[in-house]
């Protein structure tokens, strides 16, 4: 039945019954002005409510008798015994329909005529006696007929559903109250501190239990069970009572479907099934923005247009569909469309320039995974901006909201059928499943709905290390391990071992590690409790919980897990598992060519190759003293060399290996030990190392390697080599998102004799325009958050000051396609992003005229 | 489970007069330093427990226990007074107090009993007290010839770390 009727209902008659004895007091008191106000407002409220759910006949009888009413309490007519019964007459036909309309949903069909106008005499101040006897045995009457009719009647704005059982309950109605009478309301706190009191008394029995288990043939063991089973019972009870239909989540979702159809001028009908799916009311809350997310998602990007459906023969009209069904302890919840489903091919490419996955990699992807790319951070394919949606806040949002409550999103997608969402929620937050493992000799719950699979460690299948980092080779996957013993700084016997424990195989996001314990025990259901305020900063437990020994136990939360470790930088991008095969061909625009050298006592050094010019080993005697300085004589220009340690001189050598930067009369050397070797590695650099010189350290090989900072290096040299050498030198912009690349050009570009500002993104350089800053040049990457370079191109060729400004594009995407394009949106120039030379080529080129000034 | 309900207004006479539940005080001994804690603070007193230690926790913390299905954090007082850790073997005197609808336990070596102390017999923390202690002592009083702190749970339960 619709909620509203079935409040209604249940309003109407509290209010009925009130409502006779009210009347009967007025017969004795006809004067109690409050009596009659009391009156007077109960069936007010009543013809209300009638007339807004659209019970006609209802409201009539009500009207009529509020008019009465109302002359009574303004003193217009004096209360008469014959009105009191007239109103107790009217007062029963209401109730007879409303009896009608709890058992069939329904108004039941009926004539009120003469009781109508015997209320409409009574007000015109006629009298009232002669009319009453008369609709008084039509109201005897009435039932039979009603039942039977019930069926014929049309249904006028009922609910549907309510519509088809009406035929069924009809029966059994005079047996009871109906639907208002079965139901009370209870304060929502009422129900919480139950579930308190029964999630304790689970506890207790487990602990029971496990006393139990130690005796056999206990006397007890009876009725133990007995108590065990009941438990349970009251315990499905108890969360019955707060569970919710889904339809309440979904109430709003019509008339949002509704506007969205207007705004985007895409006919869209919102089909529901499964309303009446029932979910813990905490849980409901939780999806509800989610949901509402998705169903902008599939009017919006989903459904094509009016015309684009008929051109590809679809009805006009889109449907978005949402189903919702049970599923063992969970929740299935469909959010689908019939529109033009997900384009694989665009998902591909952007997947490609962004990054996130190599040609290699995507090729040995099915479709369904290539579209779960669509859940990572910042990515839409919405190629253009609506009010609706394609704000960069899109489906990682969702993800992670569901995946916080122990969910799981995944989606199915037929290109030209539609796209279809699938989500699957606990069903309760309050009572999980965890596996209970130990490590260190402490036990720890680990939430079930999370863990993917349980692995044993021992001969055949042993954990690898790689420097301090512990990995898993797992099938075709290089699985990292957190060693739980290290995270939670646990005492214990040392460093976790490779060949002994389990791998609790978690998934976080799109990140799958392994958590490494020392034992599994076994499932058991866990009561969630939030930990103690004091304890609420440590972000690796979700909460603790009493198990059946009576015993406390935190519960590890593999988000926090993930957070802490680093594993789950959200939003990084980093691929799931990525198969052993791709790891060896890396992506392509993070990998980068290092030359390993010796310096000193420590860890090995390093410095992109792209920023040397050139290696030269110096015989010790070229080598002089200038002052201070160590100088050598250096095509045809005195180059100083800076020791990139101290405390070693070249005389003590024969010869000196020197890494030369910069060109021409403008160059430096930068004198090592040793020069050891040119690796190809993924440059991550981890700042944690940094130190004057030093940009930070990198595992480099399996070995911590620290990275130059090349700009310290270089002013050690020349401390003017930075700063302007004449009033006039060139103010060039670099809009650039990594940081890695910043780091790889600005020294190039800046040893090449300009003034470099970086930002970002090409939002930052526009708002640098506003801000009237005034550049010679643009170099600017294509793939960007926010404003990307394309973007960045077309905006600042629109006007301004910077309208004729040479930009020359920096992408590690140099298809002749990609070069059209970024010269179409108004780049002078497009360069792969490792070609220094020509970087510096074309600018030189660009700039020639004001040099020339 | 060893559980000793505390016996309410077991004043000793002669210390003060017997009455005022607000100044009511339960004593503890921490490393031998006799403290006060008000009884109205104070929901249960219990013996040796099992604790579970909570990893990462702030040095203070030292586990959390069970008691009838609540779960209550125990606080070593030793350690948040800046007081030696007890040895291992040593069990200590779980006083559980409620702050916030969370419950407490305050770890002490002993647990003495229910005094009605005068307010104006108290005196001001000493200048010299040791800062630990100054920031958690809403004063001193006399007994005889002992000293005893009284504490404000309230500030014990405010972590440093």
């Amino acid at each position: 039945m619709d909620d509203l009727l079935a409040d209604f209902l249940t309003e109407t008659n509290e209010a009925l019954q009130g409502l006779d004895a009210v009347l009967l007091r007025l017969e004795r008191e006809p004067g109690n002005g409050a009596l009659l106000s009391e009156a007077f407002r109960a069936v007010h409220t009543i013809k209300g409510t009638c007339g807004f759910l659209g019970l006609s006949r209802l409201e009539r009888v009500a009207h009529a008798s509020e008019n009465v009413l109302g002359l009574w309490r303004d003193g217009a007519l004096p209360v008469t015994p014959a009105g009191v019964s007239l109103i107790l007459s009217a007062l029963d036909r209401i109730k007879e329909i409303v009896a009608g309309l709890e058992t069939a949903g329904q108004e039941p069909a009926g004539e009120d005529g003469a009781l109508l106008a015997a209320l409409d005499a009574a007000a015109a101040g006629g009298d009232a006696p002669a009319p009453s006897p008369a609709p008084a045995p039509q109201a005897e009457h009435a039932p039979p007929p009603e039942a039977p009719r019930a069926e014929a009647a049309p249904a006028p704005r009922t609910a549907p559903p309510a519509a088809a059982p009406a035929a069924a309950p009809a029966e059994t109605a005079p047996e009871g109250g109906g639907v208002a009478a079965q139901t009370i309301r209870v304060a929502v706190d009422v129900l919480e501190d139950l579930m308190v009191l029964v999630s304790e008394l689970v506890l207790t029995r487990n602990q029971l239990l496990q006393l139990a288990r130690s005796e056999e043939n206990s006397a007890f063991a009876v009725p133990l069970q007995r108590l065990s089973q009941i438990t349970s019972d009251l315990q499905d009870g108890v969360m019955k009572t707060r569970m919710q239909p889904i339809g309440n989540a979904w109430s709003k979702l019509p008339r949002l479907v509704r506007d969205l159809s207007n705004e985007l001028g895409k006919k869209i009908e919102l089909v529901m099934q499964g309303a009446e799916t029932e979910l813990d009311r905490q849980v409901l809350e939780l999806i509800r923005d989610p949901l509402t997310h998705m169903v902008r998602n599939s009017a919006d990007h989903g459904l094509e247009s009016p015309e684009g459906r008929r051109a590809a023969g679809k009805s006009e009209t889109g449907r978005i569909i949402l189903n919702a069904f049970h599923e063992g302890g969970h929740i299935v919840l469909e959010v689908g469309d019939d529109g033009r489903g997900l384009n694989t091919e665009r998902i591909r490419q952007k997947v490609l320039s962004q990054g996130l996955a190599t040609e290699a990699e995507l090729a040995g992807m099915s479709e369904r995974e290539i579209h779960r790319f669509i859940f990572r951070a910042g990515f839409s394919t919405a190629a253009a901006v609506t009010s609706v949606s394609g704000r960069g806040v899109g489906m990682d949002v969702v993800k992670t909201n569901i995946e916080r409550i122990g969910g799981l999103v995944d989606l199915r997608s037929r290109e030209g059928q539609g796209t279809t969402f699938i989500i699957k929620i606990p069903l309760t937050l309050a009572i999980a499943a965890a596996l209970i493992v130990e490590v260190g000799g402490q036990r720890f719950a680990i939430p079930q709905a999370g863990v993917i699979e349980l692995v044993r460690l021992g001969e055949g299948v042993k954990a690898e290390r790689i420097k301090d980092a512990m990995i898993l080779r797992l099938r075709d996957r290089l699985l990292p391990l957190v060693p739980l013993r290290d995270t939670l700084r646990l005492d214990g016997a040392g460093e976790a071992r490779v060949d002994q424990g389990f791998v609790v195989v978690t998934q976080v996001g799109a990140q799958m590690f392994g958590i490494v314990v020392d034992r599994v025990f076994d499932t058991e259901e866990i009561v969630v409790k939030p930990v103690a305020p004091i304890l609420r900063h440590i972000t690796m437990f979700s909460g603790n919980t009493i198990l059946g020994d009576g015993s406390v136990i935190m519960i590890l939360d593999p988000n926090g897990i993930a957070r802490a470790t680093g594993l789950a930088v959200e939003g990084s991008g980093e691929a799931a598992g990525r198969t052993i095969a791709a790891s060896t061909a890396q992506r392509a625009g993070q990998r980068v060519a290092l030359l390993l050298l010796r310096a000193g006592e420590g860890a090995p050094k390093a410095v992109p190759l792209e920023l040397v010019s050139r290696l030269e080993q110096l015989p010790a005697s070229r080598i002089e003293r200038a002052g201070e300085t160590q100088v050598v004589q250096y095509r045809g220009h005195l180059m100083p060399l800076v020791p990139l340690h101290h405390g070693f001189g070249a005389e003590e050598r024969e010869s000196q290996a020197v890494l030369v930067f910069g060109d021409g009369n403008r160059a430096i050397g930068l004198m090592v030990d040793e020069i050891l070797d040119v690796v190809e590695a993924v440059l991550e650099i981890d700042p944690a190392g940094a130190r004057p010189g030093f940009l930070g350290s990198c595992v480099v090989e399996g070995k911590v390697t620290e990275i130059l900072d090349t700009v310290f290096w270089l002013q050690q040299g020349q401390p003017d080599w930075f700063a302007p050498k004449t009033a006039a030198r060139p103010r060039v912009l670099v809009v650039e998102d990594s940081a890695f690349f910043r780091n790889l050009v600005v020294p190039a570009i800046t040893a090449a004799g300009y003034d470099v500002v970086t930002v970002p993104n090409g939002r930052e350089a526009l708002a640098l325009r506003e801000a009237g800053e005034r550049f010679d040049a643009i170099v600017s990457d294509i793939e960007m958050p926010e404003l990307d370079g394309i973007g960045l191109a077309r905006a600042v060729r629109e006007g301004g000051e910077w309208a004729e400004l040479p930009m020359i594009a920096l992408s590690s995407r140099s298809e002749p396609r990609d070069v059209a394009r970024g010269r179409e949106a108004g780049f002078s120039d497009y360069i792969g992003k490792f070609d220094r030379e020509a970087l510096l080529a074309s600018l030189q080129q660009c700039l020639e005229p004001i040099a020339a000034n | 489970m060893q559980q000793m309900e505390i016996q309410r207004g077991m004043a000793r006479p002669g210390v003060g007069p017997a009455g005022d539940a607000a100044q009511m005080v339960l004593t503890l001994t921490v490393a031998g330093q006799l403290c006060g804690v008000p009884v109205l603070a104070v929901r249960d007193v219990l013996g040796v427990q099992s604790i579970t230690p909570i990893p990462l926790a702030p040095r203070e913390v030292a586990g959390s226990l069970n008691l009838r299905g609540r779960i209550v954090t125990a606080v070593d007082l030793r350690v948040r007074l800046g007081l030696a850790p007890a040895g291992e073997a040593k069990g200590a005197m779980s006083v559980v107090v409620e702050i916030g609808g969370e419950l407490y336990s305050l770890l002490a070596d002993a647990v003495g009993e229910v005094l009605s102390l005068d307010p104006a017999e108290r005196a001001a923390n000493p200048p010299t007290l040791d800062p630990a202690w100054r920031e958690v002592s809403l004063g001193v009083h006399r007994l005889g010839e002992q000293l005893l702190v009284l504490l404000d749970v309230e500030r014990l339960l405010v972590l440093s770390s």
